[in-house]
Order: C-alpha cells, then sequence, then structure tokens
C-alpha cells in the first residue's frame, strides 16, 4: 500500500469529512457574520464601500447601537415586527392545530391526500403565494367586493364603504405570513399528535373523562412539545419577514427585516444596518436557546426511563 | 496459528470504563478452543461491554486480551479474525442474502470461483440457497438469523461472538434454532462465545457458563456445576429457584456439618464444604426439586414441618409453597408419577405437611 | 377508527379551502382578458402568448435552474458530510462550535444572511481582488452555504434513526471505516440524500431575499424577475406564469405519488414473501 493509501486509511478519510464543511462554513457563514459584527462598531463615511475603521475613525463606535435605542423607528419596527410576528403564530396554531388533529381523525387513504395537499403550498414559490393574495385584497377583486357586501349589509348606511382597505396594512401581513406559515405549524403538530398513543384517550375516556375533558387532560399536554416546536418555525422566520412586509405591508410602520434592508440599500449606512441585524438576531437566539435546553432536557428525560 | 498449547482465549485483568461507570471489573477467564462458552447475565452485568472489547470495538481500560497467543490491544477490529453475530443481525439492507454473505470475502485474496464456492457452501449450511437473491427484508426472522450466521462464518474466523442470538426469535424458533447452532458449531469447529441472559438457552448451548453479575464474574462452570454447586447466594437465586434460610454450623463430622436452622425450628445435616468452622453463619439453600413433601411423617434425616399456604398445578409436577413454624416460607416440587383426580393429590391447601431433604442436597453458601 | 367530530372537519375544510382559494383565484385569472387584474373581462389566453414570448423569462428561469442543480449538489455533498460528522465523530475539537454553525443558520434571517454575504463578497473583493463581480458565482456560493444545513438536518436524523451495528458489522467482516461509509453507510442514507437535494433544489429556486443581495449586472434569476414586477403592483402575465408553476408541480407531486403507491405496494408484497419463507 502506498504511503498516500495508508495516511487516507488511517485519518485521511475522517478528516475530509470533518474538514470540508467546516472550513466551507467558517468561510462563508462565520466569516461573513463577524463582519457584520465588526460592521456594527464601525464609522460611516461617504467612501465606497461607505464605512471607515481606525485612522480618524474611533475602533469601537458605538453610534448606531445608541441610535437603536434613541430613534424610535428602530424600537417601533422591533415593536411591529414582534406584533405581527407573534399574531401570525398564534392564528397558525389556533388553525394549525385542530386541523393537525383533525389529520389525525381521519381515514389513511384520506389522511396522505391531505398531507400531500399541506405540502403541496410549500412547493410553489414562495413569492407567487404572496402574490396570490396581492389579487385577493386588491380593491377591485372578487374577494374584496364580498367583503364589502358582507359589511355594507351589517353596518348602517352612513358606515358604508366602497371598499375594505386591506392593501398595505398589519393586517394584510400578519394575513398572509399565516397563510405561507400555516405548513410550518401543521406538519410539527401532525407529527407529533400522531405519535400519541390512542389508548391514553380511550382510557381517559373508561375513568369517566368526557371528551372536552379528554383534551385538555390528555392530548393537549402531550402536545407541547409540537406546539413549541412548529412555533418557533413560524415565530422566527416571520419576525425577520422582508418580502411580505415589502409587497402589502404598510410602508409608515415597516417591520425590522425592511429596516435592515432600506438602512443598507436606501440609505447606505452599512454600520447602522448590521447594528440592527445584530440587536435581532439576539431577539432570535433566545427563544431558540430556551427551545434547545427544554429539548435537551426532555432528551434526558427519555434515557432515564428505558 | 502458534499451536502452543495452553488456553485459546485469554482475559487477563480486564476492566472497561465509561466515564465514571465501571461495566467490567477485572475479569478474567480463559476458553479453550472449540468450546461454546456463554456470558450470561442481567441488562447491564457488562457481558456485552466483555464481548465488544472481544470484537475490537471498545479497547480495554485495564488489563489484556490474548487470543491464539496474540495480545490484540491496538488490533482494530477490521483486522481480528474474530466475527460477530449482532442481537440486531446487522444484515446490509441494500444487499441480497448472497451479498450479505460474500461481503467479508471482499477483503481475502481469493479468486472469483473460490468466492463462489465459499458463498455457495456457506449458503448450503444454513439451508438458504433458494434465498440466495433475496433482500434482507424479504425473508422471515429465523431466516435473516442465519443469514447473520453465515456471514460471519463465510471468512473462516478462529472465533465467533454471538450477541443474544436467539433473543429476537419467538419461543418455538429457539428451540429449533438452538439445537442448529450447536450442529453448525460442531461441524465447524469454531469457537463460541454466547452472551445471553437467557439461562436456559446458556445451559443448553453452552459447555461452560460464566455469570456475570454488576461488571465481575461471579462463577464459572458447567452447566450442572453452576446449577448443583453455586458458590454465592447470587449465583444460587440467579440460577433456577431457590429458598435460602440462614443457619449456624453446630459441629463438624467427617464430611458432615449439622446445622442449626431456627426457620426449620431444629438442626439439620448437610454435606460439609470446604471453609467451614463450628459456629460459623452460613446460608442454607434448597432447591425445590430437592425437597420432599408428604402427609404421612418420612423415614429420613432431615425431617421438618409446615402447612401449605399455595400450590400451582402445572400437570406433569406440581410447585408447592409452604409456610414452615416460624412463618418463613419454601418451596418443594412434587412430581406428578400417578394420574389421579384433585383429591388424590400430595396434599391440599392448609394441609399439614412433612418435608425432608438430604444431606447432600442442601446446599451451604459462605457469602 | 374514531369518531371525527364535527368541528374539526369543518375547520379542516376552512383550512384546505384557505390555502386553495388564492391559488385558484389566481389560475382562473390568468385567463382573464382584462389588463387589470382583479376585474374580469372575458377568457383569452393572451397573458401565456405574452408570457411565452418574453425571452426574459426563459433566461431566468435558466439561470434559475443552473444555480439550483449546482448548489443543490454540492449542498448534498457538503451537508451530508456534516452530517455524518455530528452523527458519528464524537469528539473532535471544536465539535460544539461546528454544531453551532450547522444550527446558525436556519435561524438567521435571510435579510441578515444576505447583507452579510454581500458584505464579505465587497471586501472579499476589495482584499483578494476576487469576485471582482457578484452575479452567478456568488449566488451559487451564497445558496449552497444556506441550503447545504438543511441537508445536514435532514441527513443527521437520518444517521441517527439507523442502526449503529450494521456499520460495526461491516468493519467486523474486515472492512476500514471509509470503506464501511462506501459499502453500508451511504447506500442507507441515499434515500435521505435524495431528499435532501431536492429539498436544497427548491430552497434555491425559490429564494429571493439572498439572491437579491448576492446578484450582480446581468443575472436575474425567475424569483428576481417575479419580484421586481410584482414590486410594482398585480400584473396578469404572472397569474399565467403562477398557474403554469402550480401545473409544473402538481405534476411532479402526482408522478411522486404515484410512484410512492408503487414502492407501497412493492413493500406489501415483500411482507407477504416473508411470511410464506416463514411458513
Amino acid at each position: 500500500m502506498s504511503v498516500v493509501a495508508q495516511w487516507f486509511n488511517r485519518r485521511g478519510w475522517r478528516d475530509l469529512i470533518i474538514g470540508l464543511p467546516y472550513l466551507w462554513l467558517v468561510a462563508f457563514f462565520l466569516l461573513p457574520f463577524l463582519i457584520v459584527i465588526a460592521m456594527s462598531v464601525a464609522t460611516r463615511t461617504p467612501t465606497a464601500p461607505p464605512f471607515g475603521y481606525g485612522g480618524d475613525n474611533p475602533a469601537i463606535n458605538l453610534e448606531g447601537y445608541r441610535r437603536l435605542l434613541s430613534d424610535t423607528l428602530y424600537l417601533r419596527a422591533f415593536v411591529t415586527s414582534l406584533m405581527n410576528a407573534g399574531t401570525a403564530t398564534l392564528l397558525c396554531l389556533l388553525l394549525g392545530y385542530p386541523m393537525a388533529l383533525g389529520l389525525t381523525r381521519v381515514s389513511k387513504g384520506w389522511r396522505n391526500i391531505l398531507l400531500m395537499l399541506v405540502i403541496l403550498p410549500f412547493w410553489t414559490s414562495f413569492l407567487l403565494r404572496v402574490y396570490a393574495w396581492m389579487g385577493l385584497m386588491g380593491r377591485n377583486s372578487w374577494f374584496n367586493q364580498l367583503l364589502t357586501d358582507g359589511w355594507n349589509w351589517l353596518v348602517p348606511t352612513a358606515w358604508a364603504v366602497n371598499s375594505v382597505p386591506m392593501m398595505h396594512t398589519n393586517f394584510a401581513v400578519v394575513l398572509v405570513m399565516v397563510y405561507t406559515y400555516l405548513p410550518f405549524m401543521i406538519l410539527p403538530l401532525y407529527a407529533n399528535l400522531e405519535r400519541l398513543d390512542p389508548q391514553l384517550d380511550e382510557a381517559a375516556m373508561d375513568l369517566g373523562s368526557r371528551p372536552s375533558r379528554v383534551f385538555l387532560d390528555v392530548t393537549l399536554p402531550q402536545s407541547i412539545p409540537g406546539i413549541i416546536a412548529g412555533g418557533l418555525l413560524v415565530f422566527i422566520p416571520a419576525a425577520g419577514e422582508l418580502v411580505i412586509p415589502t409587497l402589502v405591508g404598510n410602508s409608515a410602520s415597516p417591520m425590522i427585516g425592511r429596516v435592515i434592508s432600506d438602512e443598507f440599500a436606501q440609505a447606505r449606512d452599512w454600520p447602522m444596518a448590521s447594528a440592527v441585524a445584530v440587536a435581532l438576531l439576539m431577539l432570535m437566539v433566545l427563544p431558540t436557546m430556551a427551545y434547545s435546553h427544554y429539548q435537551s432536557k426532555a432528551e434526558h428525560r427519555e434515557d432515564d426511563t428505558p | 496459528m502458534t499451536g502452543e498449547p495452553g488456553p485459546f482465549i485469554r482475559i487477563e485483568g480486564v476492566s472497561k470504563r465509561f466515564g465514571t461507570f465501571e461495566a467490567v471489573k477485572d475479569v478474567n477467564l480463559t476458553i479453550d478452543k472449540g468450546e461454546i462458552f456463554a456470558l450470561l447475565g442481567g441488562s447491564g452485568c457488562g457481558k456485552t461491554t466483555l464481548l465488544r472489547m472481544l470484537a475490537g470495538f471498545e479497547e480495554p481500560s485495564a488489563g489484556r486480551i490474548f487470543i491464539d497467543g496474540q495480545d490484540m490491544a491496538g488490533t482494530p477490529p477490521w483486522d481480528r479474525a474474530v466475527h460477530m453475530m449482532f442481537q440486531s443481525y446487522a444484515l446490509f439492507p441494500h444487499m441480497s442474502v448472497e451479498r450479505n454473505i460474500a461481503y467479508g470475502l471482499k477483503h481475502e485474496r481469493l479468486t472469483t470461483a473460490q468466492r463462489r464456492d465459499r458463498v455457495r457452501e456457506m449458503l448450503d449450511l444454513v439451508q438458504l440457497t433458494q434465498f440466495a437473491e433475496r433482500k434482507p427484508h424479504q425473508i422471515s426472522g429465523g431466516q435473516r438469523q442465519r443469514v447473520a450466521l453465515a456471514r460471519a462464518l463465510a471468512r473462516q474466523p478462529k472465533l465467533l461472538l454471538l450477541d443474544e442470538p436467539l433473543a429476537a426469535l419467538d419461543k418455538k424458533l429457539r428451540e429449533h434454532t438452538q439445537f442448529e447452532l450447536m450442529s453448525i458449531q460442531q461441524r465447524t469447529g469454531v469457537t463460541f462465545i454466547v452472551v445471553t441472559h437467557d439461562q436456559e438457552e446458556a445451559m443448553t448451548l453452552a459447555d461452560r457458563i460464566a455469570v456475570m453479575d454488576r461488571g465481575t464474574v461471579r462463577q464459572v462452570g458447567s452447566a450442572g456445576e453452576i446449577y448443583e454447586y453455586p458458590n454465592s447466594r447470587f449465583v444460587a437465586g440467579f440460577i433456577g429457584t431457590v429458598s435460602t434460610f440462614p443457619g449456624r454450623v453446630v459441629r463438624l463430622t467427617g464430611d458432615l456439618a449439622e446445622i442449626d436452622i431456627p426457620a426449620m425450628n431444629g438442626t439439620f445435616a448437610a454435606r460439609a464444604v470446604p471453609g467451614l468452622t463450628e459456629g460459623r453463619n452460613v446460608t442454607v439453600a434448597l432447591r425445590p426439586e430437592k425437597v420432599q413433601i408428604s402427609k404421612i411423617c418420612p423415614d429420613a434425616v432431615n425431617v421438618f414441618e409446615g402447612q401449605v399456604k399455595d400450590l400451582a398445578y402445572f400437570g406433569k409436577d406440581s410447585l408447592y409453597r409452604v409456610t414452615l413454624p416460624a412463618g418463613d416460607l419454601i418451596l418443594a416440587h412434587a412430581v406428578n408419577a400417578r394420574r389421579g383426580s384433585d383429591s388424590d393429590r400430595t396434599a391440599d391447601w392448609d394441609d399439614k405437611v412433612w418435608l425432608s431433604f438430604e444431606p447432600a442436597s442442601a446446599i451451604l453458601l459462605t457469602d | 377508527m374514531k369518531r371525527s367530530p364535527v368541528f374539526l372537519i369543518t375547520v379542516l375544510c376552512f383550512g384546505f379551502a384557505f390555502f386553495y382559494i388564492p391559488i385558484l383565484s389566481m389560475m382562473v385569472y390568468s385567463f382573464n382578458d382584462s389588463r387589470l387584474a382583479t376585474v374580469w373581462g372575458g377568457f383569452s389566453t393572451r397573458w401565456y402568448e405574452t408570457l411565452l414570448s418574453n425571452r426574459q423569462v426563459g433566461a431566468a428561469l435558466l439561470l434559475s435552474v443552473q444555480i439550483a442543480l449546482i448548489s443543490a449538489t454540492c449542498a448534498t455533498i457538503l451537508g451530508a458530510m456534516a452530517g455524518i460528522t455530528l452523527a458519528r465523530f464524537r469528539r473532535f475539537r471544536g465539535r460544539t462550535f461546528f454544531s453551532g454553525m450547522v444550527t446558525a443558520p436556519l435561524i438567521m434571517p435571510e435579510v441578515i444572511t444576505g447583507i452579510s454575504s454581500l458584505m464579505f463578497f465587497i471586501m472579499l473583493g476589495q482584499w483578494i481582488g476576487w469576485p471582482g463581480q457578484r452575479g452567478f458565482t456568488t449566488i451559487t456560493l451564497a445558496h449552497i452555504t444556506f441550503s447545504m444545513v438543511y441537508v445536514t438536518t435532514v441527513v443527521h436524523s437520518r444517521m441517527l434513526q439507523m442502526d449503529r451495528s450494521i456499520e460495526e458489522a461491516a468493519m467486523d467482516l474486515g472492512s476500514r471505516p471509509w470503506q464501511v461509509l462506501k459499502d453500508v453507510t451511504l447506500p442507507v442514507i441515499s434515500p435521505a440524500l435524495l431528499s435532501g437535494w431536492l429539498l436544497a433544489f427548491t430552497i434555491s429556486l425559490d429564494d429571493v431575499v439572498i439572491t437579491s443581495f448576492t446578484t450582480g449586472p446581468g443575472a436575474t434569476t425567475l424569483p428576481l424577475l417575479i419580484w421586481s414586477k410584482v414590486k410594482l403592483g398585480v400584473t396578469p402575465d404572472i397569474n399565467a406564469l403562477a398557474t403554469l408553476t402550480v401545473l409544473a408541480v402538481g405534476f411532479c407531486v402526482a408522478i411522486a405519488g404515484v410512484l410512492m403507491n408503487r414502492a407501497e405496494r412493492r413493500r406489501l408484497a415483500d411482507e407477504r414473501l416473508a411470511y410464506q419463507a416463514n411458513g
């Protein structure tokens, strides 16, 4: 055996498998990320690229973080983002939970078809799904007219409107977020609910619980991991969302993703954009860390009971 | 092959620690060539860890393992002439039965014809020739087990390790397979080490058994030695059923000891064991089938009284749970040698009965 | 089978109506003759003609597919390596750090990934003169990076389910670790590799935000083209494009469904075979 083959047998294949993705992530993920952090304390200059480091500029410039706390634009954007993402997550849960539970109760043949139908929109373009709602929410669309007629029929004539103002509101943002992220709530919940032992329900009923109590006492507590997983899968991308607020959102009260993008591309204030980005990341990291902590604790529990 | 006389496998002071947990503690064993040797114990007793050290998947934390006179330290699993039959069988799901068996042969210098012959020979050995083309999920559990065996034997190992070889089979198939394993072992002459938690399996299969508990070997011997002459309360209780009573040696005369057993309200004769001294506390263990039960006082050496608390009728025999005067329970087995209705049996619930045992049948334990 | 409460069925119906009414509406309106995309003006296929005669759309689609093919393939290779690393190599320096780097892109908002990649490429261009211009290469590099972690997740979870003893069996039969990988591990996880590849392919094909930051002059992918159009409002030819997309996806899913059905039937036949072998 040649020396090369011997080295490969001993260590090479292992080093290669660990090393290649490691180096790739360091180069194309970690390094860009460190640049963002460094950029957030750089100074904005009218040069190209528009920042300065050292020389006349302070080594660490906290201007961006100062403005983050003082300029209400950023705080409002954070609050809008959290409100929109939170509302969307809650609505996804309220709609997705009964849907996931319903999926576990239909016959096997139907279940596969319906699951396919839940996943199908995910394979079509995200952008086109947002676009579909732009068509529905527009002032002249049949959907908007239907809602308008319904409203005018319900309320006194004095309150009658020509059309329901839906486009370019936070309502539109939440609605489209629920639409595009609902599968991310349904699928983990379904996976969780499907694994539950139906005999537990029967046992609870046998011990005298009515179906509604069975749900509260047996099903709901056991589905909490699914709720948390689904909630994070909806909340995290929703909070940093850029496409939906740009297309259907209210530009007067932007979400944080829009602010980062505008600071960067329009205002060409890279340090500010980076500071906002770092702040947003901190906001994302906390729930994720809480989740992984919870999960590792759950795994420990499973290990203890063989 | 060194050919020197002496044990084929020598395990010297082997220990294995995982972090702070000591899975195997200072184990010493020798195993002869061509033997079927069983490692018997409950879950977590270290038997599987010991097996994995023989296969090379784990390195001992201390001690040495010699196979055929060669120190195995530092030899990776792929360079050991030791093969393993895994508990899950670990068949390659994407390969046919034939390719599974041939897999190990690709590392040997064989011509295509030789390789084909060897695979055919193995298929023949385990009677699976007609299933050669099938994938593992297309054959039954018992057949999978035989494929795993053929695959491990194809490279003609010096030593075959079997991890719970019969655990995944149902009861009927298990008995049949036990004898098949033994006949294959006889034909190939390969040394087998079997790990099992099932004492019956160990007793039928193995020439010798090592009983393990919490990482240590408690006793090594043939099935008969371990059953009839256990060296500790653990082994006596682990293999078969036993009733134990505390006692004290009153007098030693020749090879007989007189033991005072408070639970039975008297002194009894028992075959002495080495290391007994007068006045020493011992445990007397009695196997149910060594205890005779009858309603009339028998003409025997060690007789005591009791009252039937419970009885279980199994057809060919019955098991009695008898309360002794001091409140202890003793188990007694009675063979139903004669046919008769319920009223004809040896004793019934709440009957006063006489029990007796031979001096040679009592097991004296000093641990 | 359990009772299916009326409430759950109602919600299911409502949910699926919610999923599909916007899509159906879009498909119906793609045959609308009116220039106003939301007002019905009679049946017509003129928007399909407009769409198909638009050379830009074809070029953008081609570019998207090229990028998706290359990035999905590279992401699968790197992601599989990372997944195997996490599942099999318990001890190496920087393991915790590595697993952090593999999870972080999953929760990183796309905007941040986008601007960080853009700043990285600009500064790299300044330091070493490469990449001089952004476009195909920079988009592909960014796509590989953020889709490989999805492949990693898929492969890692498959590896955790896999019976480790089959790898040990191969080792026991004389294979060195890298031969085990080639002969046993990779064939066994191949379904996970395929679904990882498909996932990476769709993610790349669908991405707007990261692509919009890492693109350069002349490199317009299909999502970027749609993005620039819909930012200006509803245009009817996008309805036609959406209809074609939905039909194409529906077709692929139907084929996948047929194949899965066939595999399921084969599995049942195999089970019967195993049962007969038993008797």
